[in-house]
């Protein structure tokens, strides 16, 4: 099997193009975040008024126009985010597929490949989101900052210190499983960053720090809905990993470090959904809710790079 | 539940160590090293069972302590289910317009035939028909039973996997083979057929399964970066009926039946063998330099053992492969002319000087640089040495004297000063073996799966309510009119079941105003 170079170029452009659209996504939700008013209740924006006010920084005019200028440019800023991120998840989504293409397998044999596609994953699911939750105000839109910035960073960090070029599978990963098991924690992760992220809003809101955020129990729902989707998904991951691990290493489950840390993020979102069915509990349960998403990062960067395990397939140093 | 919850986070936090620590059961070597390296802390840790998490007491005293819990909490739930199952659904609140959900119009029908239309817009649901002291009819209804259901059968899942598991760490077994390919055979007879076994606690050993297993070849492919492409080992076996049928024809005499008995297979990463309980998985490879002794008298020995592998990516490995003088029956005598070959194998040789390394894990040019040790090699000691290796302290005491050193070509040979000759003439492969015996595998998968089951059911199953009240206009000018209303209630999370609420309050509303232009609408939301 060979490496088809040309189109893994193609995908590697496509990467950092990728980055760059989602880079201005965020410099944009920043500045909407910075500018946009404080959600009091729910914002009616107005449809109309395209004038093309750009979305800047630009003080507002002088005089009475500041409300409406204001919104609409909100509004313009809002529309252009979006189709920003939604021309970089296309864009990141080609360079999956080109990788794919290029060497004939699934693109996330590797470590750098698998954080392109969770974060491929979690801009999926934050449009998906965003659309389901259009009707609760353009509020919800402002929680991009906090999704974006992981995910940027996220790229980042792929793109770079874990950059692995186009290469064939090694052998322990050539099973059916890999389009299976992998694609499971794929999407699992991709979506818990999305609840991650609205945790960490609600902290903030809830706290009184950020009032431009959509409020307190909006975001909090968020979090909840993300986290009840991608929580089966992760049972099914780690549960396709044991019977995967039972064909390849002669036991389905071993205690190995990346399998432990699994099954601890398993627990603690366990214990998210418990916390969050206890009265009183709500901000600790957002507490817990990050805390999980911090072991999953704990569990993609070092496991991964530090610990040695049977989950050593980063492809790195 | 607040009880639930702290011992979760105890376990969660209590399984981390295993993962950032050095596990005897993962790899004995780390924390070796991790001892000598943190000498204040590590007989601590050590003493506390950190190298050994999953099987410390406090583990364990966590996980039983949480499934004890959760026992104490599913059996009074299990027993308001099967209790819920059998009630009538709640009787219809008075004030429908304090509910999340709520909705009301006015329509020209009786109550009774309000209900009745009702009742068929809610199929599916449990319901209740009640007829109030002011000739109001009202409906009760309730759906999402399964929700609890599907939280009952995740939780006693969990338990039915935990105990699967212990039972399968109680009666399973995990042993490891290195035999070398092109005829090297492994029976599993028991515990010394196997270079390293873990038996589970009721395992002694003497009750394995029998079957044959003869390593006939072995392939590695690696891309031209060395990275492995792919291993494949030519194997045949002959299973515990063969075994048996070969048994009886051995009895007989009848030399066919047992030829015949050796079935063809090929294992290869994620294929394993699968032979009724036992499951036969390839996990390892390597080389075994084969060296031919001449000695002064003429005689000569062939040997080839496995050495390891120092650098898995290119296969440079190190080994000892030892010789007995032949013909010398004095142990005195036997004990100072012994031969030890110990060094470096590279599958393709690279030399910085006389420094031999390995540029491929590929056999393409393969050499040796070795000691040659003659003297006691302390195999009658008594004392237990490793394969790989010779005594330390025979060297150190000068009973192991070096006799030459020299790095060696495929087919070159060295004499040594009393005139034995060592010569490397060939290569072979061994592949590391790795036989599984699980009884229990599969009830811990249907334990799984039913733990997926039932937590999709609990998470997207809504447990919720619906209740109408169809009220008699008693007003002589209303003409028959009845007033509905209808009210929802989630019982548990009240994201999504809006949409639902307003389908089924359209449909109870408007179905009956259909037939009645005039319709006094008023339809009221609140939330």
């Amino acid at each position: 099997m060979t490496v088809n170079a040309t189109l893994a170029t193609y995908s590697d452009w496509c990467y950092a193009g990728a980055v760059i659209v989602y880079l201005f996504a965020l410099v944009l939700h920043g500045v909407q975040f910075a500018t946009g008013r404080r959600v009091a209740a729910r914002e009616l924006v107005a449809a109309a008024a395209l004038d093309g006010v750009p979305p800047s920084t630009t003080n507002p005019p002088v005089g009475g126009t500041w409300r409406h200028t204001t919104t609409t440019t909100t509004a313009t800023a809002g529309r252009m985010v979006v189709s920003l991120t939604v021309l970089g998840a296309l864009i990141h989504a080609t360079s999956l597929l080109l990788r794919g293409l290029a060497v004939q397998r699934v693109p996330w044999g590797n470590m750098y490949e698998f954080g392109s596609a969770i974060c491929l994953a979690a801009v999926v699911s934050w449009l998906v989101l965003l659309r389901r939750h259009s009707a609760s105000g353009p509020g919800v839109q402002r929680l991009g900052v906090f999704v974006l910035l992981p995910i940027v960073v996220l790229l980042f960090t792929s793109g770079t210190l874990l950059y692995t070029k186009a290469a064939p599978l090694q052998p322990a990963l050539r099973s059916y499983w890999i389009a299976i098991h992998v694609l499971a924690a794929v999407i699992a992760s991709g979506v818990l960053l999305v609840a991650g992220a609205a945790s960490v809003g609600y902290l903030l809101r809830a706290s009184g720090r950020a009032e431009r955020l959509p409020a307190a129990d909006v975001l909090d729902r968020l979090a909840y809905r993300a986290t009840i989707a991608a929580f089966p998904v992760w049972t099914f991951a780690i549960i396709t990993g044991a019977v995967w691990a039972e064909t390849a290493w002669g036991r389905y489950w071993g205690w190995d470090p990346k399998e432990t840390v699994a099954l601890v993020a398993w627990v603690v979102y366990a214990g998210y959904l418990h916390a969050r069915a206890t009265a009183g509990w709500r901000r600790a349960a957002a507490w817990v809710n990050v805390a999980g998403f911090a072991v999953m990062i704990f569990n993609l960067f070092f496991v991964n790079l530090v610990v040695s395990g049977f989950h050593s397939y980063a492809g790195v140093g | 539940m607040r009880t639930a919850l702290v011992l979760l986070f105890l376990l969660a936090l209590a399984a981390l160590p295993g993962a950032l620590l050095p596990q005897y059961s993962l790899n004995a070597a780390a924390v070796e090293r991790y001892k000598a390296a943190h000498t204040a802390i590590a007989p601590l840790l050590d003493r506390l069972g950190f190298f050994d998490v999953f099987s410390a007491v406090w583990f364990a005293a966590i996980y039983l302590l949480l499934f004890v819990s959760l026992v104490g909490c599913l059996v009074p739930r299990s027993l308001d289910y099967s209790r819920g199952l059998l009630a009538r659904p709640v009787a219809t609140p008075r004030n429908l317009r304090r509910l999340p959900h709520h909705a009301a119009a006015s329509v020209h029908a009786e109550p009774a035939e309000v209900i009745t239309a009702a009742g068929r817009r809610l199929r599916g649901w449990r319901m209740a028909e009640a007829v109030e002291p002011g000739g109001a009819h009202t409906v009760s209804a309730e759906r999402g039973y399964l929700r609890e259901a599907g939280n009952l059968v995740f939780h006693f899942a969990l338990l039915a996997l935990l105990v699967a598991f212990a039972v399968g760490k109680l009666y399973g077994y995990e042993g490891q083979v290195i035999v070398l390919a092109g005829g090297g055979q492994f029976c599993n007879s028991g515990l010394l057929a196997y270079d390293s076994f873990k038996p589970g606690t009721r395992v002694d050993g003497t009750q394995l399964d029998p079957f044959c297993v003869r390593v006939d070849g072995f392939a590695a492919e690696y891309e031209p970066n060395g990275q492995p492409h792919s291993f494949l080992a030519d194997i045949a076996y002959q299973d515990a009926a063969a075994l048996a049928r070969a048994g009886g024809a051995a009895v007989d005499g009848d030399a066919a039946v047992d030829g015949g008995a050796w079935r063809q297979a090929t294992l290869r990463v994620n294929h394993p063998l699968r032979l009724g309980g036992d499951r036969v998985y390839l996990i390892g490879h390597g080389y075994a330099p084969r060296f031919t002794v001449t000695f002064p008298d003429g005689q000569q020995r062939t040997g080839a053992i496995q050495w390891r592998s120092v650098d898995a990516a290119t296969l440079l490995s190190e080994g000892a492969t030892k010789f007995d003088p032949p013909g010398v029956t004095d142990p005195q005598q036997r004990r100072q002319r012994q031969l030890a070959i110990t060094g470096l194998f590279a599958p393709t040789a690279f030399l910085d000087g006389a420094i031999l390394s390995s540029s491929f894990p590929g056999l393409r040019d393969p050499a040796v640089a070795v000691d040659v040790l003659r003297g006691d090699l302390g195999t009658e000691a008594g004392r237990g040495q490793s394969i790989f290796g010779v005594d330390q302290s025979m060297v150190d005491s000068g009973r192991l004297q070096r006799v030459a050193r020299q790095n060696l070509l495929l087919g070159e040979q060295l004499t040594l000063d009393d005139g034995t000759v060592v010569r490397f003439d060939g290569v072979q492969q061994w592949i590391s073996l790795q036989v599984s015996y699980d009884p229990t595998q599969q009830w811990v998968l249907l334990a799984a799966l039913c733990v997926l089951g039932g937590l999709g059911a609990s998470l997207s199953i809504k447990r919720r309510r619906f209740w109408v009240r169809a009220t008699p206009i008693t007003d002589a000018a209303a003409d028959g009119r009845t007033v509905v209303e209808v009210g929802g209630l989630a019982r548990t999370d009240q994201a999504g079941y809006g949409e639902e609420f307003s389908r089924l309050a359209t449909l109870v509303l408007q179905g009956e105003a259909a037939s009645e232009p005039s319709r006094r609408a008023a339809l009221a939301r609140k939330g």
